[in-house]
Order: structure tokens, then sequence, then C-alpha cells
């Protein structure tokens, strides 16, 4: 149960220290920074990484959705395939989804020329894939639960009854 | 005649906050804890049924104590709180819990009555009560009771001798919670002295730890008492105005007189929100509990950690820390405002037993509580008191 809260705690805001964790949950701060070895050492948690608003700095960052269509025979299923991509360090993310097509995948790169020429030149020459269909990504509203507008003003006098 | 104030009017003193508004505005980087409301937003699917609701041009006025609907959703809603009421008779919807208490003290005050005023209280029992031409009677609670109602307080106050008692638990602003065990005295001393009980439940969706009890169910209780609920809080709804009384029938057709004088009705657009958040905001109302619920253990440790004593307060979203040694709450409010930007309510703006303490409010996200605990320890670490 702990190990949940904390999951859900580092999902809020990665850079909760332990103390701060600790506090809100009622732990001990070793029993926090135990919970948040296991949880890395088992492979729940994989990774932290800030939430970057691309649209708000000066360099471009091209991201697409690829939804990509494969066919599999005896010797390759979903899982080959999927490690041969997820290789590419252009492959911010691949996950196999249901309905009309198989991966959806997504890409970056620093121009549309340099992400398109991924896509042709790495990916669809994969025997395996028969179709690609490549969404470019023109602003982000949301990532990983994060809105990105301006934020809602908090227009709540400063004191109240 | 002029305009001259009426006596009653000029017994009410004036805001002791007004002055903390003006300094707040001087400074363009205040964290606000000073704040009486959620800062989520009413949940969307409540705020689409009023949007939707005027779409349809549902405009005009609606029965004097509401919806028939409502009152039904309303009727189910307080079994939860093992509360029994008929929506036909012993409910009444009003512009806010606010307009719910000032029915009852209207309703139910006889000039010269005395009424006893738990505290420290929510700020409007008071002037409420004087409005209506009753005399107040305060009864402290004490912070080694954790702020809870008991028998010893309310004979120490000489609350025997009153007409009605009015109290609100969950507590605004201690955080205060009263356990059906607590209650039980409490009602017996109701009972043994014959007074109606105003009691204001308007958070009790906001309980950590345990159920929230209501004094309405007990024994022998039910027909000399009056709750008060609403919106505002657990729903997050403050400026949709929406609250309610249940009461006997007879102690609601008394009430729903002044009420169909004085509002008519409550807002037909709010009371469609209101209905949609009983059918289906529950989740949402969940997910705030514990969000306060968070932020409500992640206060009290930190002001534990700086030295400002602090009983682990189970209810609303207040904590309310004693001052250090040496300072009164006010000047602590007003020089940690003015140094350190962080607006907090000085204790004794609420009544007897609130001097010394402040009255934070954790309806803030927590990235603000943790910048203003801080700036709170900086602001003591600057005066050595750390
Ligand atoms: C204890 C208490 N009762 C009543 C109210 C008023 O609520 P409403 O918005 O429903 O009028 C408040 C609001 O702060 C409160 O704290």
């Amino acid at each position: 149960m702990s190990e949940r809260e904390v999951l859900e705690l580092l999902r809020e805001n990665a850079r909760y220290g332990t103390d701060d964790i600790a506090r809100i949950t009622g732990l001990d701060e070793d029993d926090v920074e135990a919970t948040i070895a296991a949880l890395e050492e088992a492979g729940v948690v994989r990774g932290y990484q800030a939430v970057v608003d691309w649209d708000e700095l000066e360099d471009e960052r091209v991201r697409a959705v690829v939804e990509l269509n494969v066919t599999l025979d005896r010797e390759t299923g979903y899982a080959d395939i999927a490690s041969r991509l997820a290789r590419f360090p252009e492959v911010t993310a691949l996950r196999l989804v249901s309905g009309d097509y198989d991966f959806d995948m997504e890409v970056e790169g620093d121009s549309i020329r340099e992400v398109s020429r991924f896509v042709s030149e790495k990916v669809a020459p994969v025997p395996e894939i028969t179709q690609t269909v490549t969404h470019y990504v023109m602003t982000a509203y949301k990532e990983n639960g994060i809105e990105f507008g301006d934020g809602d003003e908090d227009d709540r006098l400063s004191y109240s009854p | 005649m002029t305009l001259e104030q009426s006596a009653r009017v000029a017994e009410i003193p004036p805001s002791g906050i007004r002055r903390f508004f003006e300094i707040a505005e001087e400074r363009d980087d205040v964290i606000s804890l000073g704040v009486g409301e959620p800062d989520f937003s009413t949940p969307w699917a409540a705020r689409d049924a009023a949007i939707k609701s005027l779409e349809l041009g549902k405009t005009s006025y609606t029965a004097n104590r509401g919806m028939r609907e409502l009152r039904e959703a309303i009727a189910e809603y307080v079994t939860r709180f093992d509360l029994a009421y008929d929506p036909d008779g012993e409910i009444i919807v009003t512009t806010g819990a606010s307009e719910a208490v000032d029915l009852a003290f209207r309703a139910f005050v006889d000039p010269g009555d005395t009424v006893a005023v738990v505290e420290p209280a929510y700020i409007s029992y008071g002037p409420g009560v004087t409005f209506a031409g009753g005399e107040v009677l305060p009864v402290p609670t004490r912070e080694e009771d954790e702020f809870r109602l008991t028998v010893d307080a309310l004979e120490r106050a000489g609350a025997a001798d009153a007409d009605a008692l009015v109290y609100c638990y969950p507590n605004n602003p201690t955080g205060a919670v009263m356990s059906e065990t607590d209650l039980e005295p409490v009602a017996a001393f109701a009972r043994e002295h014959d007074l109606a009980v105003f009691a204001d439940e308007i958070y009790a969706e906001l309980t950590y730890e345990g159920e929230h009890a209501s004094i309405a169910a007990f024994e022998g209780m039910r027909e000399r008492t009056v709750v008060f609920n609403g919106f505002s809080k657990a729903h997050a709804m403050t400026g949709l105005r929406l609250g309610y009384a249940l009461a006997p029938e007879s102690a609601v057709d008394a009430m729903n007189r002044v009420h169909q004088y004085s509002m008519l009705s409550a807002p037909t657009t709010a009371q469609y929100a209101a209905l949609e958040a009983l059918a289906s905001c529950e989740g949402e109302v969940e997910s705030m509990v514990e969000q306060y619920d968070r932020r409500r253990r992640f206060v009290l440790s930190r002001f534990e950690e700086l030295g400002m004593p602090c009983f682990e307060a189970r209810g609303a979203f207040y904590v309310f820390p004693t001052v250090p040694d040496g300072f009164d709450c006010e000047t602590f409010a007003e020089e940690l405002l003015r140094e350190k930007g962080v607006a907090v309510v000085p204790g004794n703006v609420f009544g007897a037993g609130g001097e010394g303490h402040l009255r934070v409010s954790y309806a803030t996200g927590l990235d603000d509580l943790r910048e203003a605990l801080a700036r709170i320890e900086s602001f003591l670490t600057e005066r050595d008191l750390l």
C-alpha cells in the first residue's frame, strides 16, 4: 500500500524529496528510500525525466506519432519487431495497441526532414512492416498529466472566512 | 429617516482581517494559506450540467425549497452520515450554507434568547445571532481537548441556561472533529438542558481517519437539531452558492417562511450543478479528499519540525498551530506576511480560544505549501527561534 502511495507521489512530481514524501505519507524517511530503491530494483520505476513543452523553446524539435502495421510469421513475433525498432534513439515511445494498426510509435528529431527520412529509410524497409502513417505533432496541450496552458489562474481572494 | 445604521448592525465590529488584505496587495509573490475555500475547480460534470441547464433555458425560479429531484438526491446522500430526512418536508435548499445558518437564527431565535457559540468558530454565527436579536454566549474550547466540545466547556461557559447551541465540526478554523463518542455527552447535555442545536456540518465529507458523525443521529436529537451542509467545500462549489438545511418538518416550515420572502429560491443553475455533483462526482470528491489528506500530513509534520506545536487536526482543510513564545497571533501573522509574503489568519479572529494560534489552510497545492513552509522556516531562523 505504501508502495502505491510513494509511486503516486513520484508520478506527481519526481523531485519530491524523500523527506517530503515521508511527511506526506507518514512513513519514515528510511522506509521511503527503501521503497523507492525496491521499485527501481524491480523495474517498476524505469527512470525520471523532465516534462518539456517544446513550443516554449526557440530551438525546433519535431515529434511525430507513427502508426505501424506489421505481419507476423512463425519466426517473428511482435516483441521481435519491437526490440528492433526500440533500439533506434529516434524512437522515444513504442507501444503495441489494439485497433486498426499494431504499433504506436513516437519519434523525435530536429527537423521534419530528419524524422521523415528516419521513417522512410529505417522503419519502412523493415520486412515485417507493411504500412506506416506518420502524424506530425503540431501543438502539445498536455503531456504526462501536465497541462501546457498558462495554468488556471488562482483568482481566489487571499483571505476568506 | 436618514440612512443611519441600525443598532444591531452598529453592534457588529468590522472584520479584523481587512488590514491584512491591504498588506497582501502590496506584494506580488504572496502565497496564501489564508483561504477558506478549495483550490480545486468544481468537478467538470457538475459545471457541464450547469452549462447545459442554461442552454436549455432553465433559468426560472424553482420551488421555494429547491428542486424536488435535488432534495431527493440530498436525502439519499446524507444517509451516509446515518441521517434520514424526507425530501418533501424536511429538507430546504439554500443559497449557500450561509443562508441556511441565517434562516435558522431568524426562524428560531427570539430577542433575548441566548445562543451558545462554540469557539473558535466560523465568523458568521455571532453576527447572525445578533442580527436575529439574540445574545451570544461564547463557549471556548481548548487545545488540551484538541478543540473538541466537552460538557465541561459547556458548563464552564454557563451554556446550561442557553436556549440554543451552534457549532461546526469538522471545525473551521481548528480542523477539529467530533467522533460519535465525543458527541454523545454533548447530546445528553442538550437534551437535559433543552437546547436547540444548530450543527454546521459543511465539512463533513472532509474527515480524515474515521467517519463523520452527526449529532442529529442520536436518540432524541433529531427533533431539536438543524443540520447545515452544502456543496461549497466537498464539491468545490463556493461560487455557485448552494447549501441546505435538514430539520423536522415544522422547523423546515419555519425556515421556509423566512426563505420564501427573503430569497424565494436558491440559484437554479447551481441546483442543476449540485444534482449532477451528487449523481456522478463521487470519485472526484474522493480524489480531492485524498489530496487534502496528503497535504494535511505534510503541513502537520512541518509545523512539528518547526517547533510550532499543532494538535492533529483531522477535518476540514485547516491546521491551527501555536505561535512561538513572545508573539501574539496578529503580530506573527502580520510580520510573516510583510517579510515573507505568506498569508495566514490570526486565530483571535475566530473568537475565544483562538489567541496564540494561526489558521493555516491547506486548500493550496503541495508545491506552494512546500514553499510557504520553507519561508516560515526562514522567518523563524532569522529570529533565532529555530
Ligand atoms: C463552517 C462554515 N460554515 C459555512 C460556510 C459558508 O458556506 P457556503 O459557501 O455554503 O455559504 C463556511 C465557509 O467558509 C464555513 O467555513
